[in-house]
């Protein structure tokens, strides 16, 4: 009876943005990379301010995965961030006006490098790269996202922690005149998220300031955020002001809200129910309507990069 | 009594097409008329008929009180359309669960129905209104005599089920099913206070 047409055209090709592949254009952006002293950045990310502007200099990554991507359509309207309202498109309704720029992150806690830094002297010191990753909600729809970013790794190692640090933990903008959503008190505000330091170095966790080749649209966290692809997507926290490096666990928005339906690690685990719902299966989205459910992997497919991080871990408890 | 036919030749057909819109609507967006149904279709699909469904139980609840309060007694006339109307849309809401959340997987559903609380409320509330649905027919009606109305007062035990399955539903935000359930108290509250003062009526005449 609902039979949405459908071609046989997959999204990936249906997406195809013109820009995209084209962006071999090599700039020489020698004057920046040389300005950046611990840094083994060829070119230096500098991310243009325009939202519709084509990022350069983008370096393709093993870690990308060949599945089918979303759209560009999919992936930027159908959002979960309530800083811009709970409904799944109000993050695409209320989020345009949103001011990704000027942007500071305030870096703290304990590590050698501290303060506040303006977000294009954040991202200089690095080189943009590619990631293809499966992103699994925790609310089981899934979708494959190519995101545009800095590892992780590299950003905790050029801010030197200490033997003291031991997560990182992450804010988002508080600024309820810019995100309406944070005038409810759905969630306990900023909203906050963390890591462990071995998750945060781990090679697949990376900060993403792009999706497609472009500027990261605000309604999927602009200027940036973090991407961690093993874990739940309310993880990735996004639009992010501060980061601090920390020797106890810090406490995480979800986790806060409701303690034992979200844990702190909130690994993909397709053996650990939701309390209210079955976590073993997804929706990927952009699928036909009449298209079978999909088995969820554990560690949403990350497993041989990261299951040695929970070896002595039980993950039905550490859910 | 003679003035109602025409009227109802007219009235009854225009609430039946009203009832029927938020069914021709996402019919249409079903098939990219008038738009489409976002980028997750079969949670779109679930939620608007989910939705649909607790209004017109909402909307049949208040038949009664409002006909009391305002003294229209034709809104009576009506109430059988809402109710059935309510029981459709939970009726395709939970077909659409069945046919594409659950891929018509018996054990699954099974495990869901007894595993997750919600989908227990949600099943028996359209299990309820099947039940009504099924005895609204007026032969039905008159062979059940007193019964009938005893098992038609279920529709408030619907209406808090269908509130309570939305509430467990929701990941965080309440402020929806907070709505429905203020109303469902609201309306219940009326009709107990009508019901005491006809008792303290009937026992001042005694």
């Amino acid at each position: 009876m609902f039979i949405k047409k459908t071609s046989d055209i997959k999204p990936s090709e249906i997406t195809s943005e013109t820009n995209y592949l084209n962006r071999r254009s090599f700039i020489k952006a020698g004057s920046i990379a040389g300005g950046s002293l611990i840094s083994d950045a060829t070119f230096g990310a500098i991310i243009p301010r325009s939202q519709k502007s084509t990022l350069s200099n983008v370096k393709k990554s093993l870690f990308s995965t060949s599945e089918s991507m979303n759209t560009f359509k999919e992936i930027t309207t159908y959002n979960n961030f309530y800083e811009f309202g709970t409904g799944k498109s109000d993050p695409f309704l209320n989020a345009k006006e949103f001011r990704s720029r000027p942007w500071k992150i305030e870096v703290s806690g304990h590590a050698k490098k501290n303060g506040v830094i303006d977000f294009d002297e954040f991202m200089r010191p690095f080189d943009l790269e590619e990631r293809i990753y499966r992103m699994r909600c925790v609310e089981a729809w899934s979708m494959v996202i190519p995101w545009v970013g800095i590892p992780l790794a590299k950003v905790v190692n050029y801010f030197q922690p200490t033997s003291k640090a031991k997560y990182v933990a992450f804010k988002t903008l508080k600024d309820p005149e810019q995100m309406p959503g944070q005038k409810s008190w759905v969630l306990n505000w900023p909203y906050r998220e963390g890591l462990t330091i071995e998750e945060a170095t781990n090679p697949l966790t990376i900060l993403a300031i792009g999706i497609y080749g472009k500027v990261i649209p605000n309604q999927n966290g602009a200027p940036i955020r973090l991407v961690v692809p093993w874990k739940y997507g309310f993880k990735s926290i996004k639009s992010i002001v501060g980061i601090e490096f920390t020797s106890k666990q810090p406490k995480t928005s979800w986790n806060m809200s409701n303690p034992r339906e979200y844990g702190f690690y909130a690994n993909v685990n397709p053996n650990v129910d939701h309390p209210r719902w079955s976590q073993s299966m997804e929706r990927r989205i952009g699928n036909s309507i009449f298209a079978k459910k999909q088995k969820t992997l554990m560690f949403n497919g990350y497993g041989e990069h990261v299951a040695h991080l929970y070896k002595n871990l039980n993950l039905n408890r550490y859910f | 009594m003679n003035r109602s036919k025409p009227i109802s030749f007219f009235w009854k057909p225009l609430v039946f097409f009203i009832c029927l819109t938020p069914f021709l609507i996402i019919t249409s967006n079903s098939f990219g008329l008038l738009g489409d149904l976002g980028v997750n279709q079969v949670e779109t699909l679930i939620d608007h008929f989910g939705n649909w469904a607790l209004r017109f139980i909402v909307i049949a609840l208040a038949v009664s009180p409002l006909r009391k309060i305002t003294k229209w007694s034709w809104l009576s006339r009506y109430r059988r359309m809402i109710g059935l109307f309510a029981f459709f849309y939970a009726f395709m809401h939970f077909l659409i669960w069945t046919v594409l959340e659950k891929e018509l997987n018996l054990n699954n559903i099974i495990e869901d129905i007894i595993e997750r609380p919600f989908i227990l409320l949600g099943f028996i509330a359209v299990f309820l209104l099947a039940s009504l649905a099924i005895t609204s027919f007026v032969r039905i009606r008159i062979y059940m005599k007193g019964y009938w109305q005893l098992l038609h007062n279920m529709i408030y035990v619907i209406g808090i089920l269908s509130v309570w399955h939305y509430w467990w539903q929701v990941k965080k935000d309440i402020t929806e099913p907070l709505i429905y359930a203020l109303i469902i108290f609201i309306l219940l509250f009326i009709r107990i206070a009508y019901y005491q003062k006809n008792k303290a009526m009937s026992q001042t005449k005694d």
